[in-house]
């Protein structure tokens, strides 16, 4: 540690996200919902979809075998253990069940096919999630041993300077190839593409290649597998590893989580508490939701993103950096409960402080210096700050290039590159090559900065961190005494309130009853896979 | 629609537009939108008729789909702007010619067993700072041996026989001196561009070469912040040589002149 910083508050702020996550656990064992359903239909291998002239997309068949059984009033039971019941009782794979059931226009129904013993449906469901889950383990496999052949910019040590993230967001997947090579060669090590608007409010995922969006490009499986193969070919080709992100949030969370592992995904944007605070998603669904994403995260070796950097845009920045630092505590604490290790945690921070606020370079030097000493092994995601760029490009260079300092001085582990443009339009092909160039000069020109320099004892900057980690116990405090579901309600974090049973996606949450059913999850949690 | 011209690494398809180079445009976020920012200060305060004013400039430079991002006080009676837009604007790219210093680049080692094998002596090359000019720091970039970003400097070859005169040296002497010593090639930098004075310079060194009956006698190089190769031209040099040049630049060119004007007095002959 760099900081002076009392280790045993730093254990109490860890004890206390335990005893929170205890109550929270209990409330995900008793329950499941559509979107942890759908993907393990997915995990079955079905990722087809049928043109609704109701919608005029394509609507996916996990949704539509999901949505049968929630209105046959059959899915308390699980998915999983009414597919395996069908695939017994007509002798068919997943997918040939699942063609079939589109197919009938609506008169094949799996809860009204007759029952077999539910230990044969049992036996059936679980072969299915190994098979399932095997296929997962398969590309974490293909992409490790691509990685050996090429050069790793990521420093699991945070010697070297963090990893170069981008996004694009061209709304067109096939404009966003084009951008995204640019970026590589530019420099860039991390390619994240910008999902479409309100995409995280839509109840099933988009199916195909797309080439328009708005202010984004459609999280798709074929998305996915088009960026990740041209980021394939230019890592070969520059002969270092790129990496690729999206989205794993929204009322789709563990599906996109599902879909991005099947197609070797390398990052996850992926929140305990976002969508509850920012898209106003029901808490019990994203708390089951981000359980299930992150066992899928962990199976897979993706990294998670988390999102804590948002919640200063809206509550003040200079007094809330606590609501930071406890819900890293909890994002940590939750990872952890789904088999994450801490060398996938990309905790997510930086602090949108008012610029001209006096001393504002040191405070932001303590809260990632602070960030860094009591999540030693975290590759942190650093994200320069969006709020206060205004439109004077010039300056925003500048205000950015400070926060690549601070992100190189005090090793975080994934950059996320801050733009010029931010806050007019998306990034221009320009705007990104000017941010990597400034990036390259700076995190090539003070990569050893952080091993020459200490800390004064008592000064500035280690007070701020202290302040700061005691606010955070305190805040833990108060969580741990009203639970954490009362804490969101009373704007404990980013000044935002939300209820237990309010939000989007509500209705997709259910209890699960006895006979539920859930081989995919068992399997992830005990970590019974790929042998 | 033929591959080479989609953008590079582009996936071959339909919504991903090919490069047309009949009207070649700035790419900001897509093919062929045109988008660029514009930066400038007007003298008058922010207000609402200084954004418009503003935004009718764009508009007369050729822009549609105008955005004011900013418009700041930088002090009284000015206002400060960053706009963007889509350009109108295209060019003919295919209608583009460019004078380019014509030489083939060569490394180090290449340039010296060539000079070895084809010319047999070393290259005599004199260089020097004119004029009034005292920055060096061109011509030693281009001369010292050890060089500029990792590429030997002239001093360094086997097959150059480099003498750097150092600056403020009058374009007589350098002539004087590359007669007496039999050079091959001259080269001069410039650095100071003071009301053109660069230009005047080398305009003045090549008047006295032609006077002197010197002007296909020796390779004429110049090179410096402000120059490049059609500003030579004009001048009367041979091949003119803008920033980042290498010294390898610079020593292939010369190599390529004088096996070329080695070749042109053979088939005279």
């Amino acid at each position: 540690m760099k900081l002076a910083l009392d280790r045993k508050k730093i254990a109490a702020c860890r004890k206390i996200a335990v005893k929170v996550s205890r109550d929270v656990r209990k409330m995900i064992d008793a329950h499941s919902t559509v979107a942890q359903e759908r993907s393990c239909v997915r995990l079955m291998g079905i990722d087809g979809a049928y043109l609704n002239p109701k919608i005029k997309q394509y609507y996916p068949l996990a949704n539509v075998i999901v949505d049968q059984l929630q209105e046959d009033d059959a899915l308390s039971r699980g998915v999983s253990y009414w597919m395996a019941n069908a695939c017994l009782e007509k002798n068919m794979t997943p997918t040939q069940v699942a063609e079939e059931l589109v197919n009938s226009n609506g008169t094949f129904r799996l809860a009204k096919l007759p029952q077999h013993k539910s230990a044969d449906v049992e036996k059936k469901a679980k072969a299915l999630a190994k098979e399932g889950l095997a296929r997962l383990v398969a590309r974490r496999k293909e992409r490790n041993k691509l990685i050996k052949g090429l050069h790793d910019p990521q420093d699991r040590s945070f010697k070297k300077p963090p990893v170069k993230y981008v996004i694009v967001a061209s709304g067109n997947i096939f404009e966003d190839v084009v951008q995204a090579r640019s970026a590589a060669q530019a420099g860039a090590d991390v390619i994240a593409v910008i999902r479409s608007t309100a995409q995280s409010l839509l109840d099933y995922m988009p199916h195909g290649a797309t080439t328009e969006g708005f202010g984004g490009t459609y999280a798709t499986q074929e998305n996915f597998r088009i960026m990740r193969k041209a980021l394939d070919e230019e890592s070969t080709k520059l002969g270092r590893y790129i990496r690729l992100t999206n989205y794993s949030s929204g009322l789709c969370m563990p599906e996109i989580a599902t879909v991005a592992a099947q197609e070797r995904l390398d990052f996850l944007l992926c929140d305990s508490l976002y969508g509850i605070l920012f898209r106003d998603i029901n808490m019990m669904r994203t708390l089951i939701d981000q359980h299930f994403s992150r066992l899928v995260c962990a199976l897979s070796e993706i990294y998670i993103n988390t999102g804590e950097d948002n919640y200063l845009t809206t509550a003040d920045a200079v007094e809330n950096g606590h609501q930071v630092l406890s819900s890293q505590f909890i994002n940590e604490r939750f990872a952890l409960d789904a088999n994450m290790k801490e060398e996938f945690m990309g905790l997510g921070h930086a602090m949108e402080m008012n610029p001209f606020h006096p001393d504002v370079i040191l405070l932001e030097i303590a809260r990632a210096q602070m960030t860094r000493d009591i999540f030693p092994k975290a590759p942190l995601k650093y994200m320069p700050p969006t709020r206060h760029m205004e439109g004077d490009i010039f300056f925003s260079h500048v205000y950015d290039a400070i926060f690549n300092l601070v992100s190189v001085l005090t090793n975080q582990g994934i950059h996320l590159l801050g733009m010029p443009t931010e806050a007019i339009h998306t990034p221009l092909l320009g705007d990104r090559f000017m941010a990597l160039k400034s990036t390259n000069y700076i995190f090539g020109g003070a990569e050893h900065l952080g091993e020459e320099l200490i800390y004064k004892k008592n000064g500035k900057i280690e007070k701020w961190a202290q302040k700061v980690l005691d606010d955070s116990l305190k805040l833990l405090k108060y969580i741990d005494k009203v639970g954490l579901f009362a804490a969101i309600e009373r704007k404990c974090f980013a000044e935002v309130s939300r209820k237990i049973d309010g939000g989007k996606g509500y209705k997709g949450v259910f209890k699960r009853s006895d006979g539920y059913l859930n081989p995919f999850l068992d399997q992830l949690e005990r970590k019974d896979y790929g042998k | 629609m033929e591959n080479k011209f989609l953008p590079y690494g582009a996936p071959d398809h339909p919504s991903v537009k090919p490069v047309d180079l009949k009207n070649l445009r700035p790419y900001g976020d897509a093919m062929n939108d045109g988008r660029a920012q514009v930066s400038f200060t007007l003298p008058v305060n922010p207000s609402p008729e200084a954004e418009e004013a503003a935004r009718e400039l764009m508009r007369k430079m050729g822009f549609h789909d105008i955005k004011v991002v900013a418009m700041e006080k930088p002090s009284e009676g000015f206002s400060f702007y960053v706009c963007y837009g889509a350009m109108d604007h295209a060019v003919d790219y295919t209608k583009i010619h460019v004078l380019k210093v014509e030489a083939q680049f060569k490394s180090f080692y290449e340039i010296n067993d060539i000079i070895k094998k084809e010319v047999g002596r070393k290259i005599i090359i004199v260089g020097a700072t004119t004029g009034f000019d005292a920055h060096t720091v061109g011509i030693d970039a281009i001369f010292n041996m050890k060089g500029y970003k990792g590429d030997y400097g002239l001093e360094r070859y086997s097959g150059y026989d480099a003498r750097n005169l150092g600056a403020q040296v009058l374009n007589e002497e350098l002539l004087d001196y590359a007669i007496k010593e039999k050079a091959d090639a001259i080269l001069v930098s410039q650095i100071v561009d003071e009301k053109d004075c660069h230009i005047d310079n080398l305009k003045e060194l090549m008047r006295l070469a032609e006077q002197k009956g010197l002007r296909d006698h020796f390779i004429f190089v110049c090179g410096g912040p402000r120059l490049n190769h059609p500003i030579a031209v004009e001048c009367g040099l041979d091949a003119g040589f803008g920033p980042g040049t290498l010294p390898s630049h610079v020593a292939s060119y010369v190599l390529d002149e004088f096996l070329r004007r080695k070749a042109a007095k053979k088939e005279k002959k």
